[in-house]
């Protein structure tokens, strides 16, 4: 698994949960270290031992940690160049949808080595979408439920969500839009580069 | 008019950027984008000229020569604050003698978007300008992480090779230090002294008292090395009892032979290990880079451990120079 996937786990139990929790869980994943290095590879084996004494450590189930995890690597201030990032793809949260199709070719375009799942929009209607996530990184599709409500909220936008599992060869996530200019977002400037 | 409305709806869809002059180089009509630059100055009914200069081609100064300039890339400037400079293609409208001028930003993009706080609607949809945007941040992040790494790498790589130079048991130099500066020295031509000093009765401390009692030893004896010689000197540790000491820039005999006979005096003193007296002495042989028309590491040492040699057979306790061996033989 790529360093920054491994990097974004530990800074998000870091900031919400406290160093010590990271600590622990780097134990109880037996990873020898505590620090993940964000340009380097790791073993599938060593995310996956993560995240389950992650869910040990918390006493919650794996799924709703990482939708956790989503909405902090969009809305935590640690986070406002990933935010920005995403930002790009659109001027309004539909645009923002449509824009994840080329999510993945965007990541590799950044950084060649990071392969996400890729993802596919499906419009039903004006009001109604499903995001299909190929299966290839476990968890993945919980991330996004997390990532698609902050986003949301960045936007100004009122969205239902709900994470409707395994459909065929891929997860679904089903957005239904009530409103899109539902109250004013956060705002987005171009150009501000000197954070 | 309804073709050149058409025309101008046309201009203000698909580049926002554009300009359109008649023969007289004066603007009918600008872009939205092009005119958010200048939210003060109407652009409509000024002079292309007077508002931009041209930088490249820098022979174009008059409006006949821009309009030949038909499908060749220009580079202007805005005449007044903030200059900021443009990409623009010149396509005549031979009807009317006029021009469309399309304008763009180029490798200023960065900056306008700060400067004018333009938003994704002041792009054409197809302007690679977002991307380009989303591309710049990504690759800083990208290579802030990969920065952050080579620091961090960096770091622990100085540490090894400090710890490589470093005998742990004394915190002195090791040999391989030792070898590295003599090398160096010869290299520079640097003129210096090499003392071989070699502690006398150390074994028997360590088979008397044991290995901690011999590691406490030596390791004063570093303390001692240390505080009698100068910051810039270096005291190596070569082998189990054995050190090397090396002044730069120090050839003179009698400072020598006095720091010698200070190291001498003082570990001759007996050091308490648990309330027991470790006693051992130390011998000394010195040899200077001055005595070799073409110094060599393997020489200078040869020649400081003649000396130590001599040192010993005097009775040890004693400092030795190899300068003075050779007088007496010749």
């Amino acid at each position: 698994m790529h360093g920054l996937i491994n990097r974004a786990i530990q800074s998000f139990v870091g900031a919400t949960y406290g160093q010590s929790c990271w600590v622990r869980v780097t134990e109880g994943a037996r990873l020898g270290f505590v620090e993940f290095e964000a340009m380097l590879i790791y073993d599938d084996e060593m995310t996956t031992r993560v995240l389950e004494a992650l869910s040990i450590d918390l006493n919650r189930p794996q799924a709703e940690i990482l939708e956790d995890l989503g909405t902090y690597l969009v809305s935590h201030p640690n986070m406002e160049g990933l935010r920005r990032l995403l930002r790009f793809g659109g001027v309004t949260y539909v645009e923002f949808l449509h824009s994840l199709d080329d999510l993945t070719d965007r990541v590799r375009l950044a950084v060649s080595d990071l392969n996400l799942p890729a993802l596919e929009l499906r419009e039903l209607s004006a009001k109604e979408y499903q995001l299909c996530c190929l299966p290839d990184m476990p968890g993945f599709s919980s991330v996004m439920v997390g990532v698609l409500r902050a986003m949301a909220d960045d936007y100004g936008a009122l969205v239902m969500l709900s994470h409707e599992g395994r459909q065929e060869c891929c997860e679904i996530i089903s957005i239904i839009l009530v409103e899109s200019a539902f109250s004013e977002g956060r705002h987005f400037d171009l150009g501000a580069r000197n954070r | 008019m309804t073709h050149t409305q058409e025309q101008a709806d046309l201009l203000e869809t698909l580049c926002p950027m554009f300009l359109l002059v008649d023969r007289s180089g004066c603007i009918q009509q600008a872009g939205p984008t092009l005119q958010k630059l200048r939210p003060e100055l109407p652009l409509v009914g000024l002079g292309v000229l007077d508002v931009f200069e041209l930088i490249r081609p820098r022979t174009v100064t008059t409006l006949p020569a821009l309009m030949s300039m038909a499908g060749a890339k220009l580079h202007l400037r805005f005449r007044d604050e903030p200059r900021t400079t443009l990409k623009g293609l010149v396509a005549p409208l031979p009807e009317s003698g006029g021009a469309v001028i399309n304008l763009s930003f180029g490798i200023s993009i960065l900056d306008a978007v700060r400067d004018y706080a333009l938003t994704s609607a002041d792009f054409s949809g197809t302007d690679l300008a977002i991307e380009l945007l989303y591309l710049v941040e990504a690759k800083s992040a990208a290579m802030e992480a990969s920065r952050s790494l080579n620091l961090r790498l960096q770091g622990a790589m100085l540490a090894a090779e400090e710890q490589a130079y470093t005998d742990t048991l004394t915190g002195l130099k090791n040999r391989r230090a030792m070898d590295h500066l003599l090398g160096h020295l010869i290299l520079a031509n640097s003129t210096f002294a090499l003392m071989h000093l070699d502690l006398d009765f150390f074994k028997s401390v360590n088979d008397r008292l044991g290995h901690a009692a011999g590691d406490y030893v030596l390791q004063q004896a570093a303390r001692i090395m240390l505080e009698e010689t100068r910051g810039d000197d270096t005291v190596a540790r070569v082998g189990g009892d054995e050190f090397v000491i090396i002044f730069k820039n120090l050839t003179r005999v009698e400072t020598l032979e006095s720091i010698a006979g200070r190291l001498i005096a003082r570990l001759n003193e007996p050091m308490m290990f648990q309330d027991q007296p470790c006693c051992i002495s130390a011998s000394i042989g010195t040899a200077l880079s001055t005595q070799f028309k073409v110094p060599k590491a393997a020489d200078i040492l040869h020649a400081a451990d003649v000396a130590l040699y001599q040192a010993k057979r005097d009775g040890r306790s004693c400092h030795r120079l190899y300068s003075t061996l050779i007088k007496a033989q010749t």
